[in-house]
């Protein structure tokens, strides 16, 4: 049973047979970022072999590039023991950067002198920083092998409809092919069609803000702290990365109004950089754009439902929130931490792999965690998204109560690393 | 989710030949064992601790992995009393070659087709245990779980289960005790005040306590090895094992490994 037959197969092969499995025990993945991955991962690994798993993705037609070019991602500190757990944290370990300190900065883009407000340098325990910083494509490259070598299929192919029944989803992807499976999981992203079909709404807004995304390289070293500028315009973050070639290197999420952020991006360099390093300050020295700068527009939300009819939502599928807290990616693969969990669990007591006691199980742990968590960042957006006095108040008496207070802190620090509440095995570390 | 209605799908060639009117209401009648919220709700909420207290006990006997997905098999397992197939069909995915048996002919069929559905081997037959140990076949796992609590003759019933074992094969029993709290809780409660139950489901100078069973169960040349209570969770509204015996509870008994001769 745990033989990895997936590994090398053609695409289209053999998928209906599915190592001989019953529909019961095969899974769907439609989605391979860094949640439907590592969804893929969790369930080849705790079924040891028992279930069968698909992944869908036309992004998995070749390996993520990486370097400069990729965007990176704050891993906090229950996800990093979750990829450990998973094993593929060795594979991304010395190029991820951990971050020793964190400041957050409240001022007008004029001040000469930016008060920091606010100080976390805090570890989650002896020796383990809160979180790292790694880059996107190093981790899907590293998830996508170890998926390979657990016996996961991936087939670079959109995923295009499907039809959910009591007893089977079928599949239909991009070359027409149909594969029976017990459930389908849509891990999409945010502008999940898989979701719409599913016919489950969405609530949410967009910021009317663009993130624009950048590799900075610069003449000192960070020192491994990230910085939060909070500037009347939106966050700007200074993201510690690992030193590549020499270069010292920061990843930057800058937050504009959307029309600012559109005039910006068709900046000549020159002009673009001189806008940069009025927001980036001179601390680390000489600036130098190592990548394009990107724009993501900026939305929040939250799908009605997480779970339907042999269907579960995970990651930006199911819920959006502002970049500013670093946790969009935290709290997807949170989401597939208690689903991995709860699917394993029911296929251990014989139970189908759709089993709707397992899903409803999933959707009440997940849906409450995640407004709460979006209500928090975005209050937060709103809070410093302006240049009004009792809003300054506000956060510069909030946050110095916070800093004074060395038990909130740590409830902060631990919060932040995603190991506050009822943890998930995999991210106590903890094998399936 | 559930309860939505499906056309029944079968093979053809595996079935007997029988009228559309009948499998439509073989469908309907699968339908109601299935629904986790319809009549058979507490059995369903029961099932997990079932499952879980044969999985581990059989883990541990036969010397498997018990997180592995198929870790019972190639075992094989006769469920006496099988219904609609709520045991049968989770053992079966655990790898086990499963046999269900229940004396009306309507349950034997529902359960068919609902494998059918899923796509799970299983054999469904309607007869008795007594039948099954006259003809001397034998299996590796015996279930007969809430059976023992409706028989007319316990101690020829535990005699035809036990005989069904084979050697180093595993008994598993589950029933409710014959205690005050038993008949407050499981009559009282179930039948009268939660309406769980149909009235006059149980009558409860016919339950068993630990002690008798495990006395007949000996007398038939097996040992006990463990015997487990399972209670109501109200808030969680949940089943789990427990060490109070005084209203449902589980056992598992052992057959000797045949002496070389
Ligand atoms: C500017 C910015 C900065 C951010 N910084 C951070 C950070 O520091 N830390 C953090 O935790 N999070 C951060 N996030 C959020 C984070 O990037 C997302 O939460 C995360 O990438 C979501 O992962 P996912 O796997 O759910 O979706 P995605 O990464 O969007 O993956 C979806 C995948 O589905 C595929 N797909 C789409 N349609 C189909 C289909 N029909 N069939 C098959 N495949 C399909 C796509 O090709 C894609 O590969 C940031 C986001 C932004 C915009």
């Amino acid at each position: 049973m745990a033989a990895a037959t997936g590994t090398g197969r053609k695409h289209g092969e053999g998928l209906q047979g599915g190592r001989g499995l019953p529909p019961a025990r095969r899974v769907v993945i439609g989605g391979g970022g860094l949640a439907g991955l590592t969804l893929a991962l969790s369930l080849a690994k705790g079924s040891a072999g028992g279930l069968d798993v698909t992944v869908f993705d036309p992004a998995l037609a070749q390996p993520a590039p990486g370097g400069d070019a990729s965007r990176a991602s704050a891993i906090a500190a229950g996800v990093r023991r979750m990829f450990e757990a998973l094993g593929v944290w060795s594979a991304v370990a010395d190029r991820a950067e951990p971050i020793l300190d964190m400041v957050i900065t409240d001022s007008r883009l004029a001040d000469p002198v930016r008060p920091s407000i606010l100080n976390f340098s805090g570890e989650v325990t002896p020796g383990e920083p809160f979180a790292h910083m790694v880059e996107n494509d190093d981790l899907i490259n590293a998830l996508a092998a170890a998926c390979r070598q657990a016996g996961v299929t991936l087939v670079a192919e959109a995923v295009m409809g499907f039809s959910a029944g009591p007893d089977r989803v079928s599949v239909t992807t991009a070359s027409g092919e149909e594969i029976e499976a017990g459930l389908l999981v849509a891990a999409d992203g945010a502008r999940s069609r898989l979701r719409d079909m599913a016919d489950i709404g969405w609530i949410g807004r967009s910021y009317g803000q663009v993130g624009i995304v950048a590799t900075i390289g610069h003449e000192r070293p960070h020192g491994g702290r990230a910085i939060e500028h909070f500037l009347p315009s939106g966050p700007f973050a200074i993201l510690p990365l690992a030193t590549r070639e020499g270069r010292h290197r920061s990843s930057i999420v800058w937050t504009e109004r959307t029309a600012d952020a559109d005039y910006l991006l068709q900046l000549p360099a020159e002009d673009l950089h001189e806008e940069l390093e009025r927001r980036f300050g001179l601390e680390l020295g000489e600036i130098t754009l190592l990548s394009p700068a990107r724009g993501f527009p900026l939305s929040i939300g939250i799908a009605r439902r997480f779970v339907a009819e042999r269907f579960a939502l995970v990651g930006d599928a199911a819920h959006l929130v502002h970049p500013i807290a670093g946790q969009g990616i935290n709290i997807g693969l949170r989401d597939v931490a208690v689903l991995a969990e709860k699917i394993i669990d029911a296929c251990r007591l014989g139970r189908d792999v759709a089993d709707e006691e397992a899903l409803l199980a999933y959707e009440r742990a997940r849906r409450f965690d995640t407004v709460t968590m979006g209500i928090a960042t975005d209050g937060l957006n709103r809070l410093f998204s302006n240049d009004f006095l009792p809003g300054r108040l506000v956060r510069d008496l909030g946050f110095g109560l916070v800093e004074r207070m060395p038990a909130v802190k740590r409830f902060f620090i631990r919060e932040a690393a995603g190991l506050v509440g009822a943890v998930p095995r995999l991210m106590r570390g903890e094998a399936l | 989710m559930a309860g939505t209605t499906s056309e029944p799908r079968h093979s053809a060639g595996q079935r007997r030949t029988v009228d559309e009117r009948e499998v439509a209401r073989f469908a309907a009648l699968a339908d109601t064992w299935w629904d986790p919220r319809g009549s058979m709700r507490v059995l369903h909420k029961f099932n997990p601790v079932r499952v879980g207290y044969i999985r581990d006990e059989a883990a541990r006997h036969f010397g498997r992995d018990p997180s592995g997905l198929t870790c019972l098999h190639g075992l094989s397992v006769v469920d006496i009393g099988c219904g609609g197939g709520l045991l049968c069909e989770p053992l079966a995915r655990l790898g086990a070659e499963v046999t269900g048996l229940d004396p009306a002919a309507t349950n034997v069929e529902v359960a068919r087709l609902h494998a059918e559905r899923g796509g799970l081997a299983i054999t469904y037959r309607d007869e008795t245990v007594e039948a099954l140990a006259a003809r001397g076949e034998r299996f590796d796992i015996v279930c007969a779980m809430e059976v023992v609590e409706h028989v007319a003759d316990v101690g020829a019933f535990v005699a035809a289960c036990c005989a069904v074992v084979k050697p180093g094969g595993l008994l598993f029993m589950a029933t409710i005790n014959r205690t005050l709290k038993s008949y407050a809780l499981a009559i009282v409660g179930a039948e009268y005040v939660l309406r769980w139950l149909p009235r006059g489901t149980h009558s409860w100078e016919k339950f068993v306590t630990p002690d008798e069973l495990t006395d007949a169960i000996e007398d038939n040349g097996l040992s006990v090895l463990d015997r487990t209570g399972v209670v109501y969770n109200p808030l969680a509204d949940s089943w789990r094992p427990s060490h109070d015996l005084d209203v449902n509870y589980m056992l598992v008994a052992a057959r000797p490994e045949q002496r070389e001769a």
